[in-house]
């Protein structure tokens, strides 16, 4: 399917038409404009451009064999407009032509294309990306079946509502596209099979229609809840000349602003904060933004109350006298969740025992518990899959983004504190402290234990790389690898960028690739990435090793190799024991089918092999910390390298 | 007073007699049995304990409590009846758990006090 197509042959009419388009200007506000500042403003018409000067001035040279500037040119004037940095794509016949523009007609430049091994790395990467930046990338890949490659790392993202922009070459045309493999590679209905975790999708049919597309998802994709959005590109409307005379235009972006509670709410979740004798706080993807962290500090702060963060971003300081575990929630009176991925997790528990050959249910808060719910995702409306988790009645509902009401929730608080309300808070605070440092006591004695174990522990290995990244601007890229949480329980994290959170569907292979796409934008900002990255995650596709060396993408990554998919693991013998027969391990060191072992996995000459600096295997935790000496003296002369570490199980 | 005399007499006792089993133990076949039967997987090859298990070495429980909990928990552990685990083998892991030297104070950890 195609814009009406030239019926006459290249001429020069043509060909200003296309050029006078390319002059077309960005027209995009920054992510900062939504979060405060007022959108930049772009004029309707813009001076032209030297491209355009010098087409309407100059002699045309030769005349392509299209006949005129190809639809994929005008594709990459209305890309331009939305500032993409990055494309991570892996190359498809289906997308050939826009691959072409992009790299010869656009420079290579905003987006500028990085070479991936595997689409599932190009989607994470751009996920890991949005992370640091809150700026989404383009990815690019083949119709079908890169699509389908894609689809696991499509679905974490849209369950840790991250922005991601999918285009997805197909050739629609049965009657002109080439037979046999691009046939295969062919769908009726592309976006079909990512349909149920996208936000929105799009097949456009002709130019103009695709300009309005592609500002209408970013759009989309930019409005909180973020989350991902797949447009179909038919081959023919890449390849074949812009028609004579068309008009074409770029529609101007303007970011869109979250949706903040309703006053009335937010009063009243306020007197209700302000009202209770142990209020707690519970974040998950609260913090947007770095703004964000600072907001919450505010209202806890206010309220002298304990926050959880759950982990989903860097909500709250974690070394902050208010920061509680999960645990804290037991003993609450008003229970506030923000931007809860599962709040009916957060008060109940669930006991994986066996009983009735599933597992009980029980509460963790107390029955009389207020509970207060400030959550966009309440703004998705999406069936099949089950990411939305159980239904949990709450008190004060707000379908609202929590950032953007946080604002005016503090400032309802303040109205409601009163003398007294201000010195009963302010003595809570004084105990909140006493409690903080006897937490911390517990996890450092915790950490001690097996110190000088072999394999090594998790706590040693994460302590030993603190001890040598602390005082750069580190940025802890991915920790996928369950290493008992450690790094959030031991090392200070205040930054936004300190700790991205998790990879949002729990689909095992995010770690690698996200690392690589935040420490891509950690790498433009100046900092130093750092990645606990787990076997079992990487050996889904190593490939985007290979994309971080070829674009020089310093960072660290230490790996718990733990020699299992250790999840696993614990679940077959948990299997095994209610069932009261003997685990089979058929020689492994646990349950046949979840050990990553005879033979074990060369991770460092793995990643040798794809360009890093890297050494291993590390067993004796003595020779640990100067082997992540070497490594970081690579890293920062702009070399990722990667550590193999022998670790204990969790 | 009386009370609380005749409750920490009673928990010495019960304390000598779980010393006795342990006392039959084996120490190094415990390590053996501790791994063979899968017990590292949520606590960790040196009972460390983490986020999947609790601290098990040098674990305050008398053997008795241990091996009633071993049998018959309906927590988040699993139970592991005689069959999949004998009795000789849960006393060599008591003494494998208790033989485990104690950590160095955190406080003397350089790298913990950062």
């Amino acid at each position: 399917m195609s814009e009406d197509t030239a019926k006459d042959g290249p001429n020069r009419r043509k060909f200003l038409t296309g050029a006078a388009i390319a002059g077309v200007a960005p027209a995009i506000a920054t992510p900062a404009a939504a979060q405060g500042a007022a959108p930049r403003q772009v004029p309707s018409a813009l001076p032209p451009t030297v491209t355009q000067i010098a087409a309407e001035t100059g002699t045309p040279g030769e005349i392509n064999r299209l006949g005129g500037k190809p639809g994929s040119d005008f594709m990459v004037d209305v890309m331009k407009t939305l500032d993409f940095k990055y494309t991570p794509s892996n190359c498809a016949s289906s997308f050939r032509a826009l691959h072409e523009s992009l790299i010869n007609y656009g420079e290579n430049k905003a987006p500028e294309y990085l070479s991936c091994m595997h689409e599932e790395s190009g989607v994470g990467m751009a996920h890991g990306y949005f992370k640091i930046t809150g700026k989404p990338l383009m990815t690019m890949v083949h119709g079908t079946v890169g699509l389908q490659h894609a689809t696991m790392a499509i679905y974490n993202a849209y369950c840790d509502r991250v922005p991601v922009i999918i285009i997805g070459g197909n050739d629609m045309d049965a009657a002109t596209r080439p037979p046999g493999v691009p046939t295969f590679h062919s769908a009726q209905d592309i976006n079909a099979i990512v349909r149920d975790y996208t936000k929105w999708d799009d097949t456009p049919t002709t130019l103009q229609a695709f300009a309005q597309t592609m500002v209408r998802g970013y759009k989309i994709a930019m409005t909180p809840p973020y989350g991902p959005v797949s447009i179909s590109l038919d081959a023919g409307l890449q390849q074949e000349p812009i028609a004579a005379g068309k008009n074409l235009y770029i529609p101007k972006f303007t970011m869109p602003s979250p949706p903040a509670g309703e006053m009335g709410a937010v009063k009243d979740a306020a007197r209700m904060l302000v009202n209770a004798e142990n209020p707690v706080i519970v974040a998950d993807r609260a913090a947007r933004t770095p703004k964000g962290v600072g907001l919450l500090v505010e209202l806890a702060e206010l309220l002298q109350c304990s926050v959880v963060d759950q982990g989903n971003r860097m909500n709250f300081p974690n070394m902050h006298h208010l920061a509680r575990p999960l645990g804290a929630v037991a003993q609450a009176d008003v229970i506030m969740g923000l931007e809860l991925s599962d709040f009916w997790g957060v008060v109940n528990t669930y006991t994986d025992n066996g009983v009735h050959g599933i597992g009980i249910n029980g509460t963790r808060a107390k029955a009389t518990a207020k509970l207060i719910s400030i959550s966009s995702v309440e703004l998705l409306t999406k069936s099949n899959y089950q990411d939305f988790q159980r239904f949990q009645s709450v008190d004060i509902s707000m379908p609202a983004d929590a950032e953007a009401t946080l604002p005016a929730l503090i400032e309802a608080v303040k109205s409601e504190l009163t003398a007294d309300r201000k010195n009963a808070i302010a003595q809570r605070g004084e105990r909140a402290k006493k409690v903080r440092e006897d937490i911390r006591a517990r996890e450092l004695a915790a950490a001690s234990l097996a110190w000088d174990a072999s394999p090594i522990s998790t706590a040693r290995m994460c302590m030993e790389l603190y001890a040598q990244i602390k005082d750069l601007d580190w940025s802890l890229v991915a920790s996928e690898g369950n290493v008992s949480n450690w790094p959030n329980r031991l090392w200070k994290m205040d930054k936004h960028h300190h700790w991205l959170g998790r990879s949002g569907g729990y689909g095992v292979g995010y770690g690698a690739p996200a690392s690589v796409g935040a420490a891509l934008a950690n790498r433009d900002l100046g900092r130093f990435s750092v990645s606990i990255q787990s076997d079992g995650d990487l050996m889904f596709a190593p490939g985007v090793l290979w994309t971080a060396a070829k674009h020089k993408i310093p960072m660290l990554s230490i790996m718990h190799n733990n020699r299992a998919w250790h999840q696993e693991v614990m679940h077959i013998q948990r299997m095994a024991s209610f069932r009261n027969r003997p685990s089979n391990y058929g020689g492994d060191d646990g349950p046949v089918g979840t050990m990553i072992q005879n033979p074990d996995v060369e991770y460092h000459k793995l990643a040798e092999s794809m360009g890093w600096w890297a050494k291993g295997p590390i067993k004796d935790p003595a020779q640990l910390g100067p082997a992540i000496r070497e490594a970081i003296a690579v890293v920062k002369s702009g070399q990722p390298a990667l550590l193999n570490v022998w670790t204990q199980p969790r | 007073m009386r009370m609380t005399k005749i409750i920490t007499a009673a928990a010495i006792s019960l304390l000598a007699l779980s010393s006795a089993a342990y006392a039959a133990g084996d120490a190094k076949k415990g390590k053996v049995a501790f791994e063979k039967n899968g017990c590292w997987q949520c606590h960790g090859y040196q009972g460390q304990g983490g986020v999947a298990g609790p601290v098990l070495q040098r674990t305050q429980l008398p053997y008795e409590a241990l091996n009633n909990f071993v049998r018959e928990t309906s927590g988040a552990m699993p139970p592991f009846s005689k069959k999949i685990l004998s009795d000789g083998d849960l006393e060599d892991i008591y003494a494998y758990l208790q033989s485990i030297p104690a950590p160095a104070d955190p406080k003397t950890i350089k790298l913990l006090n950062p």
